[in-house]
């Protein structure tokens, strides 16, 4: 349903804009470096990644 | 490294972009669009990463730290909104054949000028200093290709020397010719978006190249180069907000001003909304894009945090890309990455002059000439050229534009810092736009007052300042404030301070923007156009069923007019209109010439009167756009209705057919069941007169079996006389009821001979002078000497007369009957009158008399004899024959039966 998938994606955009945004992001600014990166790069970057991730898959579902 | 090496390269570069878009537009023409697909608008969208993400980004890490990032995570979160925000957008551009963005918010608030012109000024001034920082990256890189390491290039003594002018006027002739070689209605250009679809390519190869050969070239992978950060103090500091002084306010105002501009910027609007070729392609760029500019952002930081590690202060930033690779000694890769830089800033100049020109053009340039002196309405190929010309003109003038601002504004900040103000200049669409598409209560006059407010705080808030500080203007305003008002400052209004001017100035112009642009809105009233135009934009879906949408052209040939007059008014009516039109007009009307404005309307006026006003509207809408898809559409459509009403027609004609069907139905079921009743009467009446006789003749017989004996002679005979003629009538009514079968079935008679009337009529009449004699009636035949010749058949007209003798024998006077017989000749015609002087026919029995199954009751005779066959058969015979039998009768004197038979065409017999 394409109702379905508006929903699902207004509310990813609410959750990301929260999880990419002050002050969830604070959480993240520390000086360690995780998996060998900085740890706010380390997550922007994770989240960045599944954003995509989850888009593609909401997206890709009405093929089907 | 050589100049003239990087410019050959550079040259040989765009004549690569040139052969990519001739390439595709060659194959547009042939109808195989490259362009239509979802990974090429992607990267197309892509056009986003500018110079300042390629060499500006590394810059920007060095002192801002991670915060160059938001500039990139605004797109990926306004992505998933595409699914319904862009794809509304697109719909209504497309429905609305919408070019630009200024058209689109003109569009929406009524089809305003006035606004059309403030957008256009928004954007035109907002976006000169995004441009800006494309010439000088560019300029920036050939230097430092050129120079890297023998000393900074020399200063300039005149602009003739100053690469960056050569830079900008090579950038205004490219664009120039690159954004305008053709003219399109739709303001599509198919090889532009494949050639800046293949720029993103190189951008994204170039730039990761560049990443690889330092994070995994320089350094041991990313584990090794952040580890070296942590331990610097100054490269450590980039790693945090915290430390590289990023508050989250700041951060958050960076996300929300790139999540406007990737939808706002003119270009962002030009690639992603004008350019789109179906909105089908959006769910795919939903999650191409946001990866591509993952991917491109990758190697930001590590670059960064490399150039800080290797460079002492004397390099600037913003050149690390190029700088790192030649420092390595991979000359190479540097010249590569420059190609990279060039593109990303060729791609953004080409489409973002083109969008600009477009809308100055549309919404300034071509108003005021036309205001100056009407362009001739005849001569639209010179119009289409001059219309070049000032596209032409416009990159010019806005390229010149941005290299002055360079010169003298531009120069003492770094990239993004310029490219931000930008951005916040287009932000300032946002409260309009987003409340164009959902708010249908805002006015226009609400979207004048926001845009002008939001516009006038920005210019205060960041322009300014930074020209002032340029020395172009005075300084006192910036450190006093407006007026010398403390509250006025620039860069704290309000005495708010701690807050960096981007932010501060985007917070503030877009808080007073929106509230004005809401309370102004609530306080007026919308014109009937702004408030139809607001319904098209926030219930676009209502308007448009499928996804599809067609391109449109905005020219009516004159051929297509004909064709739709031909279709709706016919040949000769559209003749005569036309050459009323040429001799009024004086004009000579060629098929393929492009109609004017006034024989559109002409043409309107005279549909509207055959297929109605808003039909006419319709059609002459769809010609007027010349599509033929959308005429042909239209057509159907409009067939159909014509359809409609035909077959209702034919309905209504149906409907009264079976309305007179019904009627006769009616009248014949009513003739029916009185033949029903009839046919009961005669059943019960032939029922009856054959067990009249039966019964004498059984009775009679009984009497002669048993008292045969007992029975004199004289008796017996009579009542064997008695059996003999009751058993006559039987079988003379069972022969009339076969007669009347055979009458039904049969053919009009078989055997015609030419006959003498007059001998039939004495032949007929000696037939029943026993029956005459014994009544005691007097016959009378006058003249019997005339020579009647009919043609028919004898028996049949022996028939017909013992029919009508017997029938007055019948009704004859008792005492003194009388039949009297006359025959004559008139014109072509034989008569045959049998008078008697019974008691007549009542009126209402006339008609019925020569049904069959009719016989007549009366009080003073009661139950007549015969079967009521008779005068049916008669009847049928006569008609047989080609003649007609009529009665006529006064109660009480009598009743006269007529036969009129055609007389013989034959030659005469001999007399008899």
């Amino acid at each position: 349903m394409a109702d379905d998938r508006s929903s699902q994606l207004i509310i990813l955009f609410l959750v990301f804009v929260v999880l990419l945004n002050a002050p969830i992001l604070q959480i993240f600014d520390r000086k360690e470096l995780w998996f060998g990166m900085p740890a706010l790069y380390f997550y922007l970057f994770f989240i960045w990644l599944v954003l995509i991730v989850v888009v593609g898959l909401i997206v890709r579902k009405k093929r089907k | 490294m050589s100049l003239s090496l990087v410019i050959g390269c550079s040259l040989a570069y765009i004549s690569l972009l040139f052969l990519i878009a001739w390439w595709v537009d060659k194959r547009a023409e042939r109808g195989v669009s490259v362009v239509n697909n979802p990974y090429v608008y992607a990267l197309s969208l892509a056009v986003y990463c500018t110079a300042w993400t390629f060499f500006g980004s590394v810059g920007r890490a060095t002192t801002g730290g991670l915060s160059f990032l938001g500039v990139y995570l605004g797109p990926t979160l306004l992505a998933p909104l595409w699914y319904m925000m862009l794809r509304k957008i697109i719909l209504i551009s497309k429905n609305q054949r919408i070019t630009s963005i200024a058209d689109f918010i003109s569009s929406r608030y009524g089809k305003s000028t006035t606004l059309g012109v403030i957008v256009t000024l928004i954007a035109v001034l907002g976006i000169v200093p995004y441009i800006s920082i494309q010439l000088k990256a560019v300029t920036f890189g050939i230097n430092t290709l050129t120079h890297f390491k023998s000393g900074a290039a020399p200063a300039p003594t005149s602009f003739w020397l100053d690469s960056g002018f050569w830079v900008t006027v090579a950038m205004a002739s490219f664009t120039g010719v690159f954004g305008t070689r053709k003219l399109d209605p739709n303001e599509r250009h198919e090889g532009l978006v494949a050639a800046v679809a293949f720029e993103s390519i190189v951008k994204l190869i170039t730039f990761s190249a560049v990443g690889l050969f330092v994070t995994f070239g320089i350094y041991n992978g990313f584990g090794d180069l952040f580890t070296q950060a942590t331990l610097r103090e100054d490269t450590a500091k980039m790693l945090t907000f915290e430390s590289s002084g990023i508050t989250p306010f700041s951060w958050n105002v960076l996300v929300m001003l790139s999540l406007f501009a990737i939808i706002l910027l003119p270009r962002q609007f030009h690639i992603s909304v004008v350019e789109n070729t179906s909105p089908r392609h959006i769910p795919k760029a939903m999650w191409v894009f946001p990866l591509y500019l993952l991917l491109i952002n990758i190697f930001v930081l590590p670059i960064a945090l490399a150039g800080k590690m290797i460079f002492d202060a004397g390099i600037h930033p913003d050149t690390y890309v190029l700088s790192l690779p030649l420092e390595k000694g991979a000359a190479w890769l540097a010249l590569a990455a420059f190609i990279g830089g060039f593109s990303a800033a060729t791609s953004m100049i080409v489409v973002e002059a083109t969008a600009l020109s477009i809308m100055f053009s549309n919404h300034i340039l071509v108003p005021l000439l036309i205001r100056m002196r009407s362009i001739g309405r005849n001569h639209l190929v010179n119009g289409a050229a001059r219309l070049l010309d000032i596209r032409r003109i416009s990159i010019l003038l806005m390229l010149f534009l941005a290299y002055l601002y360079q010169k003298s504004v531009g120069s003492t900040y770094d990239l993004v810092s310029v490219g931000l103000i930008s951005f916040t200049a287009a932000a300032q669409l946002a409260p309009v736009v987003i409340g164009g598409l959902y708010w249908k209560r805002a006015t226009h006059q609400g979207a004048v007052a926001g845009l002008i407010v939001g516009f006038i705080v920005w210019a205060f808030c960041l322009p300014l300042p930074s020209m002032a500080q340029a020395g172009i203007i005075s300084n006192s305003f910036v450190n006093e404030g407006l007026f010398h008002i403390s509250f006025l400052k620039p860069y704290a209004l309000f005495g708010v301070t701690g807050i960096d001017p981007i932010t501060h100035a985007a917070f503030w112009s877009l808080l007073f923007n929106a509230w004005t642009y809401a309370i102004v809105s609530v306080n007026t009233q919308p014109t009937m156009l702004s408030l139809t135009q607001a319904d098209l934009f926030v219930n676009i879906h209502k308007y448009i069923s499928g996804h599809e949408y067609d391109i449109l052209k905005r020219e009516a040939k004159i051929g297509d007019l004909k064709a739709v007059l031909n279709r709706y008014l016919g040949e000769t009516r559209t003749l005569a209109l036309l050459s009323d039109y040429q001799v009024y007009n004086k004009v000579v009307l060629d098929d393929h010439q492009t109609a004017q404005a006034d024989l559109v309307s002409f043409v309107e006026t005279s549909l509207a009167g055959a297929i109605g006003a808003a039909s006419a509207r319709v059609v002459i809408d769809s010609v007027a756009k010349e599509d033929p898809i959308s005429l042909d559409e239209v057509m159907r459509i409009l067939d159909q209705t014509r359809e409609a009403v035909q077959h209702s027609r034919i309905m209504e004609e149906k409907n009264e057919e079976l309305k007179t069907l019904t009627l006769q139905l009616t009248e014949a079921n009513v003739q029916l069941k009185q033949l029903d009743r009839l046919k009961a009467d005669f059943i019960t009446t032939v029922t009856h007169e054959l067990r009249t006789p039966v019964t004498s003749i059984k009775a009679l017989s009984k009497i002669i079996l048993d008292d045969y004996a007992r029975l004199d002679e004289e008796r017996r005979t009579a009542y064997l006389q008695i059996i003999v003629n009751e058993s006559d009538r039987i079988s003379r009514l069972i022969n009339q009821v076969l007669d009347i079968e055979k009458l039904r079935s049969e053919e009009p008679v078989q055997q015609m001979e030419q006959l003498e009337l007059t001998e039939i009529v004495l032949h007929a009449v000696d037939g029943v002078q026993q029956l005459l004699t014994e009544r005691n009636i007097k016959c009378t035949i006058t003249p019997t000497n005339l020579s009647l010749p009919v043609n028919g058949n004898r028996d049949k007209l022996i028939q017909v007369v013992v029919n009508l003798l017997s029938n007055a024998l019948k009704f004859c006077n008792q005492q003194e009957g009388r039949i009297d017989i006359h025959l004559k000749q008139k014109d072509r015609f034989v008569f045959l009158g049998i008078r008697d002087n019974g008691p007549g026919i009542p009126a209402q029995a006339r008609q019925l008399i020569f049904e069959q199954f009719t016989q007549l009751h009366s009080k003073e005779q009661g139950k007549p004899h015969g079967t009521g066959l008779g005068l049916y058969i008669t009847k049928k015979i006569v008609e047989q024959h080609h003649g007609s039998i009529r009665v006529e009768s006064e109660p009480g004197h009598g009743a006269l039966f007529e036969i009129i038979l055609p007389l013989s065409n034959d030659e005469p017999l001999d007399r008899v």
